[in-house]
């Protein structure tokens, strides 16, 4: 890279003397760079041609996998633990089918890295009943026919709980707003917000 | 995706370190060889997609509480690169002082996203260019220099009328960075030099022959925070998009305003949705400043904040929604409840 293709200094920075200094080491791999006197720990790097042994905590369940470094979340949960009920609908952030939660928030775990994800807790569609009654919001969405075909329903239902848990299931206005990152191809929209609203009292009562 | 090696970094020290043989490659857009994961929801997105191709990346998850931190004294908010974009937009002290933040934020992306993203991350997202976005264009100068631009004839109808070249018209997507070129924030940058403040506005760069270059950040630098001088309890954001929620602005205004008896002491103006860069409309400002406001009032700024927008096939209704937004908008600062 020559100073062509960025010619903007930036302000109080000289770029030349940085380009300098970062010239001088491999770009790859960084491991190399932890060689160097430094009195900072680098964190090890894996190699990327390797597995890495992960640890994800699911549903209170430690999990110890073998994974490439770009799994996800998602791909760890179906592919490797076999908890199919988070889905994958888009891959890419766009319809919340794969929402699971993470240390009780909602996240997509489409875009989550399992590497990210080690000791947190995770939290999914199968982890909400304990195998005799269902989670209220489970019961809700049976309840009020929140679903047709049923594959955004596991993350409806995981990010439903969430906005209740967030304090936004005020209105049907907020539910409205803060459900809208999880689409329903079947348009089930009006009941998903007629469940919330029946299983906002019951969750939020504790 | 293609492989890529991970390390995390247990500190901003070890985070410096880990990005310190960074380099921009042929692109610093897409090639740059090692990159920060924050949030991800850009960085896994676009790996997924083959336009991003780190080799390696540093988690600097760990960073945050520290460099999450919220803080508002002596007048001034100090918000930190790994705060959260749903924490932020639910701070009370941050909707009452700074509405225009917290709307900016509360209305981007949805629930999930502003709960993982960061703002460092939220201001360096990519442009949402469909072209750009699928490598089976080989036409994207953004992507790939020289090769053209895709949009320029192609479906255009979400793209630029301000800020353009004739490299490209790319929309910058981001909603939050109008609200911090409004108020004329600062961006605080560390790397192995040291540390270095810039103000925000110049962050970005327009596309010029360059669309490539997207910021004046040098490989390997971290944001850490962003701070914002004053309050500004008397701004908004307004943001109009194709679908009332979880899409980016086909246009949208970020507005602050100190008003006294009727006139406008002070005024901010940015508009998004409509431009390269995050754009802060400073003509548009002037004309407000010291008058009584008023309807002709806004419809004049509103023209102004236009003067020189340029459309190609699909995206000339935005010149004329974004002069409504603006107008809209300002009605909507002026008479809220302070
Ligand atoms: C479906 C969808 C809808 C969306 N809608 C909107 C919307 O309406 N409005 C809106 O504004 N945004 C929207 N977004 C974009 C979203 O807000 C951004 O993706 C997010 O804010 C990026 O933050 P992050 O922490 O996830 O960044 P990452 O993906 O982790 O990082 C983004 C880039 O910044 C770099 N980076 C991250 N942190 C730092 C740092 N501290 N210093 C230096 N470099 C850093 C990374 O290396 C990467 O290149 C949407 C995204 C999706 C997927
Ligand atoms: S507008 Fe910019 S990002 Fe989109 S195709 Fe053209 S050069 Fe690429
Ligand atoms: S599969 Fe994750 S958001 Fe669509
Ligand atoms: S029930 Fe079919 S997608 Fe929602």
């Amino acid at each position: 890279m020559d100073d062509k293709t960025n010619p903007q200094s930036p302000s109080s920075f000289n770029r030349r003397s940085f380009l300098a200094g970062a010239a001088g080491g491999a770009m790859f791999p960084l491991a190399a760079r932890a060689a160097g006197p430094t009195t900072t720990t680098i964190p090890s790097t894996q190699d990327p041609t390797l597995p890495v042994p992960v640890t994800l905590r699911v549903n209170g369940h430690d999990n110890s996998l073998n994974i490439d470094a770009r799994t996800t979340v998602l791909d760890a949960l179906r592919e490797h633990i076999g908890l199919t009920g988070s889905k994958k609908g888009c891959d890419h952030g766009q319809c919340g089918a794969c929402t699971v939660l993470i240390e009780g928030r909602r996240v997509l775990s489409c875009l989550t890295l399992a590497l990210s994800a080690q000791d947190h807790e995770i939290t999914t569609i199968e982890g909400l009943s304990n195998g005799v009654r269902l989670h209220p919001m489970q019961q809700a969405f049976i309840d009020q026919d929140a679903f047709q075909c049923g594959y955004c329903t596991p993350g409806q239902i995981m990010s439903a709980i969430a906005c209740v848990k967030e304090g936004h299931a005020n209105s049907d206005e907020d539910i409205r707003e803060y459900m809208s990152g999880n689409i329903c191809r079947c348009a089930a929209y009006p009941n998903i917000v007629a469940a919330v609203k029946q299983a906002a009292p019951e969750i939020l009562s504790g | 995706m293609r492989s890529f090696a991970y390390q995390r970094a247990a500190d901003p020290a070890a985070a410096i370190q880990a990005l310190a043989a960074a380099s921009a490659g042929n692109n610093p857009l897409t090639e740059a060889e090692i990159q920060p994961l924050a949030g991800g929801t850009t960085l896994l997105d676009l790996m997924k997609l083959d336009v991003m191709r780190p080799r390696a990346i540093v988690d600097i998850n760990p960073l945050s509480p520290a460099w999450a931190t919220v803080s508002l004294e002596n007048g001034n908010l100090r918000l930190g690169a790994m705060a959260r974009m749903a924490d932020v937009a639910a701070n009370p002290e941050i909707q009452q002082n700074y509405p225009v933040v917290a709307d900016s934020l509360k209305f981007a992306a949805s629930a999930q996203l502003r709960n993982m993203a960061t703002l460092g991350g939220n201001v360096l997202q990519r442009t949402r260019c469909t072209y750009f976005r699928d490598i089976s264009y080989e036409a994207c100068n953004k992507r790939n220099p020289g090769s053209g631009c895709a949009a320029m004839d192609g479906f255009n109808r979400t793209h630029a009328v301000l800020g353009t070249s004739d490299k490209c018209i790319a929309t910058y997507p981001g909603d939050f960075a109008q609200a911090l070129i409004a108020l004329d924030a600062s961006v605080d940058i560390t790397g192995r030099a040291g540390t270095r403040t810039i103000p925000f506005a110049e962050l970005h760069k327009a596309p010029g022959d360059t669309p490539q270059l997207e910021t004046t950040l040098a490989p390997g630098e971290l944001i850490s925070g962003f701070t914002i001088r004053g309050r500004w309890p008397r701004s908004a954001y307004l943001k109009v998009r194709d679908r009332q929620s979880y899409e980016f602005a086909l246009a949208s205004a970020a507005i602050a305003l100190d008003v006294e008896d009727g006139t406008v002491r002070d005024a901010r103006v940015a508009l998004g949705g409509v431009a390269t860069l995050p754009w802060r409309a400073r003509g548009a400002e002037a004309e407000l400043k010291g008058q009584k406001f008023d309807d002709a009032l806004a419809e004049r700024v509103a023209e102004i904040a236009f003067e020189g927008a340029s459309a190609r096939s699909h995206n000339e209704f935005k010149i004329a929604l974004g002069k409504r937004v603006v107008a809209r908008a300002l009605h909507q600062a002026v008479t809220m409840e302070i």
